[in-house]
């Protein structure tokens, strides 16, 4: 089934999803990948301005430049893998009240766990689809410790509308990812 | 060649924004593949309307606009210190248009300096050929996909996996299973059996300048891709690793001699968004052919 998210979200809508859910989301959401989760877990604090209760954070480093007017404007913008934040993201999420991370590829067991405890939900996008994601980005609120980490590592804060994912990590406990790789495990097992 | 630096502007662009037609023939028989109402279906279906949207846009099919590899076939005689400064101004520009991403980072200081030039960026692969024409092929590899590129040395005891094709076999499945959702499937491999280290890797890439519909010359090495294609659609990983049909769109193996202590089987994984474009040069630098 289809849902309906804005961010940011409460606990309660959170607990609903279930893996295979698909969902919409709109809203806003902050961009977050390899270096800003080494340098928040390293007890780095967040840009003021940046407010994660409730929120959703996007691996996503995206194409972005300035246009006439001088204004930001999002050129191509999908999900990056998320595994390589699995050291950091479960901790993230609890520290920072955060209630989704949007990736691709699926987090581990850390992850997973953070997600029942603290009431959080993993949500797939579709890998490589920059222009179609790009498209649900309707506007760039602000961009934050663009100097230190660039531009692809940079903190976006992105207004998005319907931006389609699916629920891959619930707070339920269930993994997609876990229950595809045990089941191609055993038909790799058949087949060597 | 007054036109270089334009027409390889325009090969940017173009492998940056059009996935190949063989490339886009394999989705979309994944996409007929997959079962209706599936999430697999629906990932095919976005997969192929943001092929559309990249086209018309003229924008970047994947915003990991990837590792810059170039590989010229040249005559005798052309200047590649110049062919190579054209080739930076062009990824300098390029990048200015928003065909590339920022996407290349001094590795000691991590500093990005926006211009996607350093060692190594871009990655310039010249050889001699005995015609006049020069032909220019184009890849952008993103990193989600680099990432899970494997090397094996066999035998692999785990795997038991032995210095045969059966063994190679066995390691290559094994590093589909191990890519699984991380490399943006549905995936195509290039792999190279034999080589050292560094041309293992470097030959398993070039088998991806093949078409993706092709058969290999070498029966032995056509059986093998066949087998591993068909065999790794049935393991029901599926685009994205979401389950489903479509886990690989194509296989393509290559070898190269070993010495007898070693033996290598370098596996490099390409995801759908396969970015590569070539051209044939006129004397002056303009594109006077496509390649795919």
């Amino acid at each position: 089934m289809t849902h309906h998210l804005t961010s940011p979200v409460s606990e309660e809508a959170i607990r609903e999803l279930k893996v295979g859910d698909q969902v919409l989301i709109s809203g806003v959401v902050f961009t977050g990948r390899d270096a800003v989760h080494k340098y928040l877990h390293e007890g780095g604090e967040l840009p003021s301005g940046v407010n994660l209760e409730g929120g959703i954070i996007y691996h996503c480093g995206p194409v972005v430049l300035k246009d006439e007017n001088d204004e930001w404007k999002v050129v191509a913008a999908g999900p990056t893998t998320s595994i390589r934040e699995e050291p950091y993201q479960g901790d993230i999420m609890k520290h920072f009240g955060v209630r989704g991370v949007i990736g691709k590829g699926g987090m581990a067991d850390k992850t997973l766990a953070a997600c029942k405890d603290h009431g959080a939900v993993y949500l797939h996008a579709i890998g490589g689809a920059a222009q179609v994601l790009a498209e649900c980005i309707v506007r760039v609120r602000n961009v934050y410790m663009l100097e230190e980490f660039g531009s692809p590592e940079a903190i976006w804060e992105l207004e998005v509308n319907e931006f389609p994912a699916v629920v891959t990590m619930d707070s339920l406990g269930e993994s997609l990812h876990k229950d595809v790789r045990s089941q191609s495990e055993e038909a790799l097992a058949d087949r060597r | 060649m007054r036109g270089l630096r334009e027409s390889l502007i325009e090969l940017i662009r173009r492998t940056s924004a059009e996935i190949p037609d063989d490339v886009q023939r394999g989705i979309l028989r994944g996409l007929e593949q997959e079962k209706e109402g599936t999430i697999a279906k629906s990932a095919l279906e976005i997969i192929e309307k943001n092929i559309e949207l990249a086209k018309r846009k003229s924008q970047p099919l994947c915003q990991d606009t990837g590792s810059i590899l170039f590989y010229v076939d040249c005559p005798v005689g052309l200047n590649q210190f110049e062919f190579e400064a054209e080739a930076r101004d062009a990824v300098l520009e390029a990048t200015k248009r928003g065909f590339l991403r920022q996407n290349s980072v001094d590795s000691i200081t991590g500093k990005n300096d926006g211009t996607n030039l350093g060692p190594g960026s871009p990655n310039m692969h010249f050889h001699q050929h005995a015609t006049d024409e020069i032909q220019v092929r184009l890849m952008l590899k993103g990193g989600g996909c680099e990432n899970v590129g494997a090397q094996f040395s066999l035998p692999n005891t785990a795997l038991k996996a032995n210095r045969d094709l059966d063994g190679c076999r066995k390691v290559i499945l094994e590093a589909v299973h191990q890519a699984q959702g991380k490399g943006c499937g549905p995936g195509i491999l290039g792999v190279c059996i034999g080589g050292d280290r560094a041309s293992g890797y470097e030959f398993s890439k070039r088998e991806f300048l093949r078409m993706l519909d092709d058969r290999n010359p070498d029966p032995k090495l056509n059986e093998l891709e066949q087998d591993i294609l068909k065999t790794a659609n049935e393991l029901g990983i599926g685009p994205m690793g979401f389950g489903g049909k479509t886990t690989l769109l194509g296989v393509k193996i290559g070898a190269a001699n070993r010495v007898p202590a070693s033996y290598f089987v370098s596996i490099s994984y390409m995801c759908w968004a396969f970015r590569r474009h070539g051209a044939s040069l006129a004397q002056d630098g303009t594109i006077s052919d496509w390649l795919y």
